[in-house]
């Protein structure tokens, strides 16, 4: 094997020898009990146990852990949001992460390589801009490229004239990166099994047991579980949840799509995304490409979205990132985002007396998996909303207080 | 057979045209062919597809590709490949092939052209369905291909017929809803080494079928015991393939299998030349007509044994495998540089499982299966269950290991994931495949699992005392293989990724020099410098020309939606805040459109061409929505409404020319035209002839100037614009861009949708509540004014802002806060932000536009601006610097 | 790739479409008279079911036409279309 020049990958270190109990069954009644074994949910039990002593805690999944959207998304994380609201709660979010590897002793590959969004046209760049001024009054970090810029932090972007949608400026937060979605929720996953959470997966919510308004356990597939309080961390199946429940949530669940490409040598440490051209990518530590796409326009429970939506997101790929021009798509897939009106999420109170909701994180929920998990764990102890979680209340559609991240987020957060 | 010639690894081979990269090394008996991606372990071929694990190469001829499987490259003169350690590499040159698609909808599309999809072809066929039969591979036949034999006449024959469709080297990718296919074939690789930029390399087809036969075969699987990697270690069905072909650098074999294939696979081997030592099998009283041909071959058979280790010889490649008992116990060598590995057939069942249909675990074939028929969907041949019948497998994955050999035991090769990495995930509270998966990466790589998955399932079985349908089902992704992006991406590259839209006078912008601004999809003229002359001091210029003398824009990409119908005017006063019924014919009107939220939503300038005929425009990207929006109110809440709405964006061309001389310059374009004040008041629209075209004048102004707005058909677009160039030009007639319009009207506190708007202002926020009609019982959005958070005071309003100095211009965006916070650190309270911000001809110094926390009330209040590196002092003010009182627009 | 049948033209792809959520939301005709949480349950509130659902889609790039049509959300299956106005067939159920 002469004149041979091979690239080689690094190899990931191992997952600890004891994760969770294999198989948990339910025991007869919990303090609280959190459904949905997602990455907000299980932070949201870890938060409980170790900032509230609230351990007699059960996460009950209707799959596998980690199954849903935190085992779907493409691990963006960054707090550069438009409005005061949302720079409150996802800086915070930030913040945690910035300290949780540590904290929870778990490795995440939680990489600040920053994230750049860049601006196509004359209006892209003044609300982009608007953008980067909000992050500075916030005090949320963000630096304007420009052009030339954005091609010496990465330099496959093309930055030429000529093409289409030429890249007129970029912001970029240098805190935002990325992380391993899997490793994030065992981690989480792991410390509050450590800290005595129960762990119950196949396990489906099949009813509520409400009595005058107030819930006082679940009906499962794996039986009637009593709680004082249940917190509903669902995602995508939100709405059925609620529903059983006896109430509406404004949500609409929809599907987003995300791919992969096989190794690749390493060509990109940032992570790029535009919504002008629906291109959001990263290239992970063992050398896989990541892309976002938009979400698919109609409502779906089938984790599967259409295939012209990969194919348009790839043309724009290529414009952007010639050299990805031979990069191979390896695996697609689809996750079921809930959307609310505003695209920012729904925390807090609900109709029902002890029966917490956390939804509505659209496509944006992996960053904000600390940040999400803290303050709904606070929510559920003190029976009231944290004052991060406080305009993200149910009312701001009664008042049409709403916090509409639409605009300056674009389709993927 | 002609021979070509290649280059692997720098150094050259021949082969034989058609026969895959792997097949020629290995006739050039090359047995390691690379080094596993972590533990550097030297890797050979094992499989013969699209299942291999282990050997891919990255190629540097034609137009390159990273990764591939060499098992799948057709060899051609000249081809150039490289092995690679499971990454890709991603040269940065472009790749300038053809990539195209193609739709096609068809009665039933077929997938596979073995054996069972030939027979499904033929009965469609026969019905008269039109047929559409995709295969990966370069020729028909399935296993019979594999296997020398002759595809049978009658069958191979349908792929010529009439209402049949034969697509070789094409890979059905995914399977979607509603019977909808994406494949690829590749179309020039096999051909030669060039890059092809006429006939395209790689065609993505997408065929919506009205049924889906899946006969999709299966693949060989390998057993897991230790050192199951070295060279030489192959499946047994791709070992006597190559074998039987000529591609033979063996001497001696053992076979070792759990099932009767590694008995047909042991004849072959031994008809080829290479002497069998022995068939290892698991099962202790094998029988049937395969067995009975493999003793009647004088083979040795050892029963109730496995394959637990094996032994390398000095250069890495397998020497001996040593056979004991399930339980590792008993074990002894015997040699074979070949040890060929028949560990079970598993059915490809990835297309059903995109689609949601599950594959069952069958115990009698070892194997997951899909037997599946509805009217979308069927499956056929090894799919469906469908082995031949003499196959007998035992359900067995491999032996009991030591924690040694569990080391060096490969469950996913390409991963060099072992059967330690997937005990300690069983370990570890694992019992999801999903999570041994994410635990040990096995699955993950460029095969996705086609050998490993099954396997794997299998593992956790035995591991926890499980069938392997109690673990999970099979879950697998589109694409099948993996796929380049450029062609995926099509012909949808360069200037074909999204149309441009153009205005007539296009062309003209151009050949002027002017950049051009990119509005959704539009070009629009940004500005026409002069020789020398910067943005900014071009558009100093254009201001000061409209406001002195007079400019010319075009505005044809506004949306222009022709509205007709008795209720036009009843519909309009739903849609609009304010009041159109009341309209005079032939008079114009500004109107605001909110959502049911109460948010400004669009805005646009309405007029009433006769009683029952109007003409809205609409903001440039604002048009489709609009027309959208409109039919979704008359078809869906009040069909009772006689409307129609008709899009004549595209049909109207619109000059504007504005400025104090335009009533000069209009008089002389349209001589019969009065464009007296009394004749033509302001919002008035005339009829005439301009330059010799009928056009419909309007009297409006969107700069607070004498304007007059022609509109004529499209195609006279350009001649107009020509002859107010010409006609102008002794009034020093201006062109001028986007920029120029927004300093203009920004300059008259007008806003611009989009800018001045976010989706989060009601009319009132924009100081426009004289639009809100109070007279109207209703329009759409007007509920939502009332609600508590949008009848608040302290909203955020529209006002103006004007720096301490005037020389600087604050940058759009820009967030205000309280004059007493300028020097507060951030975090800091911001009252509002900047959504306009020019350098103003007329004002001799710059000014703003912004929306601050009761904006209304806080005129004269002293504001600050934060940024990195400065802060800007400025003063709140109204958001009308020019012409307060409407002075100009007469003239 | 949905396959979507509009009752006017037939069944045609997806990127001829643009979705409109679910049917049978009328606006109030009395919106003055509602208090503000019945207004806001006719703004936001679409029931979002996991199953079959009857939704509204705009043939946007062929007849332009509005028309309502069951729809499984678990798989994506169409049931019957029909014209707005006119009798809601029954759920495919």
């Amino acid at each position: 094997m002469a004149n041979m020049t091979r690239r080689r990958t690094v190899e990931l270190p191992d997952h600890p020898d004891f994760l969770w109990v294999a198989e948990q069954k339910p025991k007869k009644s919990y303090d609280v009990i959190i459904i949905g074994a997602g990455g907000h949910g299980l932070a949201t039990a870890y938060y409980l146990a170790k900032n509230h002593g609230i351990t007699n805690v059960a996460v009950i999944e209707k799959g596998w852990l980690a199954g849903g959207n935190m085992g779907r998304n493409t691990t963006i994380i960054r707090s550069n949001y438009l409005w005061d609201e949302s720079a409150g709660i996802y800086d915070h979010s930030l913040k945690l992460w910035e300290n949780l590897e540590e904290e929870v002793g778990y490795e995440m590959f939680f990489s600040q390589r920053g994230v750049m969004t860049l601006a196509h046209s004359v209006s892209d760049v003044r609300s982009k801009q608007r953008n980067f001024y909000a992050n500075h009054v916030n005090a949320v970090d963000s630096v304007w490229l420009t052009p030339e810029e954005v091609k010496e932090i990465a330099p496959i972007v093309n930055i030429s004239e000529d093409i289409r949608y030429p890249v007129m400026g970029a912001t970029f937060q240098p805190r935002g990166g990325i992380a391993k979605h899997d490793w994030v929720a065992w981690g989480y996953a792991k410390a509050a099994a450590d800290l005595g959470v129960d762990i119950i997966q196949n396990c489906e919510v099949t009813g509520f047991d409400i009595v005058n308004g107030k819930v006082k356990g679940v009906k499962t597939t794996q039986g009637d579980i009593a709680a004082n309080k249940v917190g509903m961390v669902a995602a995508g199946h939100t709405s059925v949840l609620a529903n059983m429940a006896g109430f509406d949530v404004p949500l609409q669940s929809r599907p987003l799509q995300a791919l992969v490409s096989p190794l690749l040598e390493q060509v990109l440490d940032t992570v790029i995304m535009s919504g002008a051209v629906h291109v959001y990518v990263s290239q992970a530590h063992k050398g896989e490409l990541v892309m976002g796409a938009g979400t698919d326009s109609y409502n779906s429970y089938a984790q599967r979205g259409g295939f012209h939506v990969i194919e348009h997101q790839l043309a724009a790929a290529c414009e952007l990132f010639p050299i990805f021009e031979r990069a191979h798509l390896l695996r697609t897939w689809g996750g079921i985002v809930d959307i609310a009106p505003d695209a920012s999420p729904i925390i807090g109170l609900t109709p029902v007396e002890n029966l917490y909701i956390n939804s509505g994180w659209g496509t944006g929920g992996f960053k904000a998996t600390p940040g999400s998990g803290w303050v709904m764990a606070a929510t559920i102890a003190n029976g009231e909303p944290d004052a991060l979680a406080k305009p993200y209340a149910l009312d701001r559609f009664i008042s049409g207080h709403l916090i509409d991240e639409h605009g300056a987020a674009g389709v993927a957060h | 057979m002609s021979t070509v010639n290649f280059t692997f690894d720098g150094k050259q081979y021949s082969g034989q045209k058609g026969e895959s990269l792997a097949s020629a090394l290995l006739r050039n008996g090359v047995l390691h062919f690379t080094d596993s991606s972590y533990k550097d372990r030297p890797r050979g071929v094992m499989g013969l597809w699209v299942e291999e694990p282990n050997a891919l190469v990255n190629i540097d001829s034609g137009a390159g590709e990273p990764m591939v499987m060499s098992t799948t490259i057709e060899i051609v003169d000249g081809l150039v490949a490289r092995s690679s350690q499971g990454v890709g590499d991603l040269p940065d040159t472009r790749d300038n092939s053809r990539y195209d698609k193609v739709n096609r909808h068809v009665d039933v599309l077929v997938v596979g052209a073995g054996t069972a999809g030939l027979e499904a072809a033929k009965k469609y066929s026969d019905q008269g369905k039109s047929v559409i039969v995709v295969d990966d591979k370069p020729a028909a036949g399935g296993h019979l291909v594999y296997l020398g034999q002759a595809v049978p006449a009658d069958l191979l024959s349908v792929l010529d017929r009439e209402n049949v469709t034969y697509l070789p080297r094409t890979t059905v990718q995914g399977l979607y809803d509603q019977g909808y296919s994406v494949a690829t074939e590749r179309r020039t690789d096999h051909l030669d080494s060039k890059v092809h930029t006429e006939m395209s390399r790689i065609r993505t087809w997408h065929i919506r079928a009205d049924h889906t036969v899946l006969a999709t075969g299966a693949f060989q699987r390998h057993l897991v015991f230790a050192n199951n990697d070295r060279p030489g270690i192959m499946l047994s069905h791709s070992a006597a393939t190559y074998v039987s072909n000529g591609a033979n650098p063996f001497k001696s074999a053992v076979v070792v299998t759990v099932d009767n294939q590694g008995y047909r696979d042991a004849v072959r081997l031994s008809q080829a030349g290479v002497t069998v030592n022995a068939i290892v099998d698991i099962r202790n009283n094998p029988s049937g007509p395969s067995v009975e041909a493999a003793k009647a071959a004088g083979i040795e058979i050892i029963t109730g044994k496995t394959a637990i280790d094996t032994c390398e010889k000095e250069d890495g490649t397998v020497k001996c495998v040593s056979v004991g008992n399930p339980d590792g116990s008993d074990a002894a060598c015997i040699d074979g540089d070949l040890i060929a590995v028949s560990g079970g057939w598993t059915p490809v069942v990835h297309l059903a499982t995109f689609v949601g249909i599950k594959p069952t675990w069958d115990a009698k074939l070892a194997a997951f299966v899909v037997k599946h028929s509805d009217s979308l969907t069927s499956t056929a041949g090894m799919l469906a269950g469908d082995f031949g019948g003499d196959d007998n497998a035992e359900i067995f994955f491999g032996p009991t290991l030591t924690t040694e050999q569990a080391l060096v035991a490969f469950v996913d090769y390409q991963r060099d994931a072992t059967y330690r990495d997937f005990k300690r995930a069983i370990d570890a509270g694992m019992r999801s495949i999903e999570h041994v998966k994410r635990y040990t990466a096995i699955g993950t790589a460029h095969d996705q699992g086609k050998t490993s998955g099954t396997v794997t399932m299998g593992l956790i079985g035995q591991a926890i005392g499980k069938a392997p349908d109690e673990i999970g089902s099979l879950t697998f992704r589109p694409p099948y293989i993996t796929i380049p992006f450029a062609a995926l991406a099509g012909r949808d590259r360069g200037l074909l990724s999204d149309p441009e839209r153009t205005t007539p006078i296009h062309a003209w912008h151009v050949a002027s020099g002017a950049p051009m601004e990119d509005v959704g999809q539009w070009k629009r003229p940004w500005y026409f410098p002069k020789s020398g002359e910067n943005m900014h001091a071009a558009v100093l210029r254009e201001c000061a020309a409209v406001r002195e003398g007079v400019g010319v824009m075009d505005a044809s990409t506004l949306g222009k939606i022709d509205i007709q119908g008795k209720d036009a005017g009843q519909f309009l006063d739903m849609i609009y805040t304010n009041m159109f019924s009341t309209l005079k014919v032939g008079m114009s009107r500004y109107g605001l459109m909110c959502g049911v939220d109460g948010m400004v939503f669009d805005d646009g300038v309405t007029t009433r061409i006769s009683e029952n005929h109007w003409l809205m425009t609409t903001t440039t990207g604002g048009a489709a929505k609009v027309l959208d929006w409109l039919e979704e109110w008359l078809q869906t809440e009040w069909p009772h409404l006689e409307v129609y709405c008709t899009s004549v964006t595209e049909q109207i061309s619109t000059v504007a020319i504005v400025g104090p001389k335009s009533r000069e310059l209009m008089s002389r374009l349209a001589p019969a035209l009065d464009v007296s004040n009394e004749a033509f008041a302001f919002m008035e629209n005339k009829h005439a002839d301009v330059a010799g075209v009928p056009a419909r004048i309007a009297r409006i102004s969107f700069s607070g100037e004498l304007a007059y707005e022609i509109n004529v058909p499209a195609i006279y677009g350009l001649h107009i614009w020509e002859a107010v160039m010409s006609q102008g030009a002794d009034l020093n007639i201006t062109p001028y861009g986007t920029e120029t319009m927004h300093v203009l009207r920004a300059e008259k506190g007008f806003v611009i949708v989009g800018q001045e708007t976010d989706g989060t202002q009601t009319p009132d926020d924009l100081d426009m509540s004289w639009i809100v009609s109070k007279k109207k019982d209703d329009f759409i959005g007007k509920r939502s004014f009332s609600r508590a958070d949008t009848a608040r005071d302290g909203r955020h309003q529209l006002v103006g802002i004007l720096a301490d100095d005037g020389s600087y211009v604050i940058p759009e965006g820009a967030y205000i806060v309280a004059g007493a916070d300028a020097n507060t650190a951030p975090p800091v309270k911001h009252i509002g932000y900047i959504t306009s911000s020019y350098d103003s001809a007329a004002l001799g110094r710059s000014f703003a536009l912004a929306l601050v926390a009761n904006g209304l009330a806080r005129k004269g209040e002293k504001i600050a601006i934060p940024m990195a590196d400065r802060v800007v002092t400025g003063v709140i003010t109204d958001s009308v610097f020019v012409d307060k009182e409407n002075t100009r627009r007469d003239g | 790739m949905l396959h979507i049948p509009c009752p006017y033209c037939g069944p045609r792809d997806e990127t001829e479409f643009h979705y409109g959520s679910e049917a049978h939301v009328a606006y109030p005709e009395n919106s003055a008279n509602l208090t503000d949480e019945e207004w806001a349950k006719f703004v936001f509130i679409r029931s979002n079911p996991k199953g079959w659902m009857a939704e509204r889609w705009v043939h946007s790039a062929g007849c332009r036409r509005w028309f309502n049509v069951w729809r499984n959300t678990i798989n994506h299956e169409f049931g019957p279309s029909y014209k707005p106005f006119t009798q809601q067939p029954k759920s495919p159920a």
